[in-house]
């Protein structure tokens, strides 16, 4: 087994008893970059090997150990250069530092190069990246699914051993999903935005991509809390997630939501089938009733639309960047749609509507935590589809996302592990896992039970 | 509602200060339509007794002391690192008024 393969914690331990050295994870990562990146198109920018070691070295006794991280291009970096994959910033090298970025070094990581993502995170596709698009790498026919469709790709082909997204609704569950790779959620405001390329401000979330779901606990805990830099980030205590490993499941209540929506047919059988596992481990499990997710798309995209183009007014050209005939057709259809349902006239019809039903999610939401300590869906309706895809509707991305955006406008924590590969296309399906607002804890511990029951996991099989 | 037009789409993209041709105006009058067909199905929900939600962990006036933050702060070098016009240790801008004058 190459090195390159070890969860985060697995090399963690080894690293530790010293059965294994940096060199040795530093070869195997860069060997798998040398011989996929040129044709996944994962990595936009890159360290060398060398300075990445140096500093992995020199960080050897830190938590995290000096191993190697991927970082969606939307986070500002000192050592790299940002561009939220766009020719707006094609050579934008930023003067500060995330706050996720930089904890994550503080903690011993090295960020080793930076992701593809759809433009400005706008997508799930990773097609709409000026740089082109990512492939995926369980069957390079088909799209990694996004926007952080990059960081999904470099943890599936073991480029990294972990490695970081942000969401704002599904753009980490989502190509965790499609690439068979955990992807964790954090509550809004659990996770500060500062330095991120802000997209839709009101439900912008970064968080960890990974090999195994005590990797995301091991990664939340470094990346989450309080910071005084970001005004919307919450002061409550951080959970200690990796506690929450390895508790039983017995008892719990869990809803099951969103099998019958149409588009679902083909795969029903399957999430039907994982879903007496949590049966089998003794939990509660019923079908629950949701609000209908088709309005969640409109809710989604009004916000959005709205956020974004106030968000993306700040790119004039003047301080950084190109100017803004750059932007990407992607770009400018959601700054002007966004620009236009928020203009006189329109921003009750629209957006102040929006905000109501948004209420009604939450509403709803809270309704059923009443009744259940979390919630099953699937993470997408069906697998990833072919290149090309996004090109299909102006809504690609926000039918994708269909089922992950109602939980988005509302704030609340979720996760997606594998639960399916198909034999024939080599593709996962992935079990979406919701939780009430700040209960990433239980999430994890309904994943992780999940997780060690069931074979999906490439990772934990090999 | 009233329909989309190229017309109006030029006149947003104008507001949201992006050069577009006529012909991505006319897609994108196509695309405004068939998205805000999605958005005009929340129509159909009772919202008449619902407050607004902007922001979901409920913070409001989150303040600061009245502090100079160092560590927050730019020196002029970091502040002009990126950009592409500059003069003297300023921004370059276009001129905004009396285009008509500019050389």
């Amino acid at each position: 087994m190459k090195l390159n393969q070890l969860t985060l914690k697995t090399a963690l331990d080894k690293l530790e008893k010293k059965e294994i050295s940096l060199a040795e994870i530093y070869d195997d990562v860069y060997t798998a970059i040398q011989q996929q990146n040129d044709k996944l198109n994962v990595y936009l920018d890159l360290m060398d090997k060398e300075t990445a070691l140096a500093e992995a070295e020199q960080k050897k006794d830190l938590p995290l150990k000096g191993l190697p991280i991927a970082v969606k291009d939307n986070f500002c970096t000192k050592h790299l250069k940002t561009t939220a994959s766009s020719k707006v910033l094609e050579n934008f090298k930023p003067v500060h530092e995330s706050t996720v970025t930089q904890r994550l070094q503080d903690s011993g990581a090295v960020i080793i190069g930076k992701t593809n993502l759809d433009a400005w995170a706008h997508g799930s596709s990773t097609e709409t990246s000026a740089f082109g698009p990512t492939l995926n790498p369980r069957n390079p026919e088909h799209i990694p699914g996004g926007s952080s469709g990059g960081s999904a790709a470099a943890v599936a082909a073991d480029m990294c051993l972990a490695a970081i997204g942000s969401e704002t609704a599904g753009s980490v569950r989502g190509p965790a999903a499609w690439c068979g790779t955990i992807g964790l959620k954090p509550t809004y405001g659990r996770v500060s935005r500062f330095g991120v390329i802000a997209m839709a401000s009101s439900t912008d979330s970064p968080g960890p991509m990974t090999k195994s779901v005590e990797d995301a606990a091991v990664m939340f805990e470094k990346m989450a809390g309080h910071d005084p830099y970001d005004g919307t980030s919450s002061k409550k205590k951080v959970p200690l997630l990796t506690k929450s490993l390895n508790k039983d499941i017995k008892d719990l209540k869990i809803g099951v939501i969103y099998l019958d929506i149409p588009g679902l047919e083909d795969v029903k059988k399957i999430y039907e089938e994982q879903i007496k596992v949590f049966t089998d481990l003794g939990a509660k499990v019923e079908m629950a009733q949701a609000m209908d997710p088709q309005y969640a798309i409109g809710v989604y995209t009004v916000v959005q639309r709205g956020e974004v183009s106030s968000n993306l007014a700040r790119f004039d050209g003047i301080r950084y960047g190109n100017d803004r005939s750059n932007f990407g057709d992607e770009a400018k259809r959601r700054i002007m749609l966004g620009t236009y349902t928020l203009s006189k006239g329109y921003a009750d019809k629209y957006y102040v509507l929006a905000q109501k039903v948004r209420s009604l999610f939450i509403k709803d939401f809270e309704r059923l935590f009443k009744k259940y300590d979390v919630l099953l869906s699937p993470t997408m309706p069906g697998y990833a589809p072919k290149l090309g895809a996004s090109n299909e509707s102006p809504l690609f991305g926000e039918l994708a996302d269909k089922l992950q955006e109602a939980s988005s406008v509302a704030g609340l924590p979720g996760i997606s592990v594998p639960c399916y590969q198909d034999p024939q296309t080599n593709l996962h399906l992935g079990l979406g896992i919701t939780g009430p607002m700040f209960r990433e804890d239980l999430v994890i511990q309904v994943a992780h039970a999940y997780e060690q029951q069931t074979k999906w996991n490439n990772w934990l099989n090999k | 509602m009233s329909k989309i037009t190229s017309q109006l789409t030029k006149h947003v993209a104008k507001l949201a200060n992006i050069p577009i041709s006529d012909q991505e105006a006319e897609q994108l009058a196509d695309d405004f339509a068939e998205t805000l067909v999605v958005v005009d199905q929340l129509q159909s929900l009772d919202v008449d007794d619902v407050e607004p939600t902007h922001q979901v962990t409920g913070l409001t006036n989150v303040l600061r002391e009245d502090k100079v933050d160092e560590k927050k702060m730019f020196t002029q070098k970091e502040a002009l690192a990126n950009a592409p016009r500059q003069h003297n240790g300023y921004f370059v801008v276009d001129r905004l008024i009396n285009k008509e004058k500019q050389a």
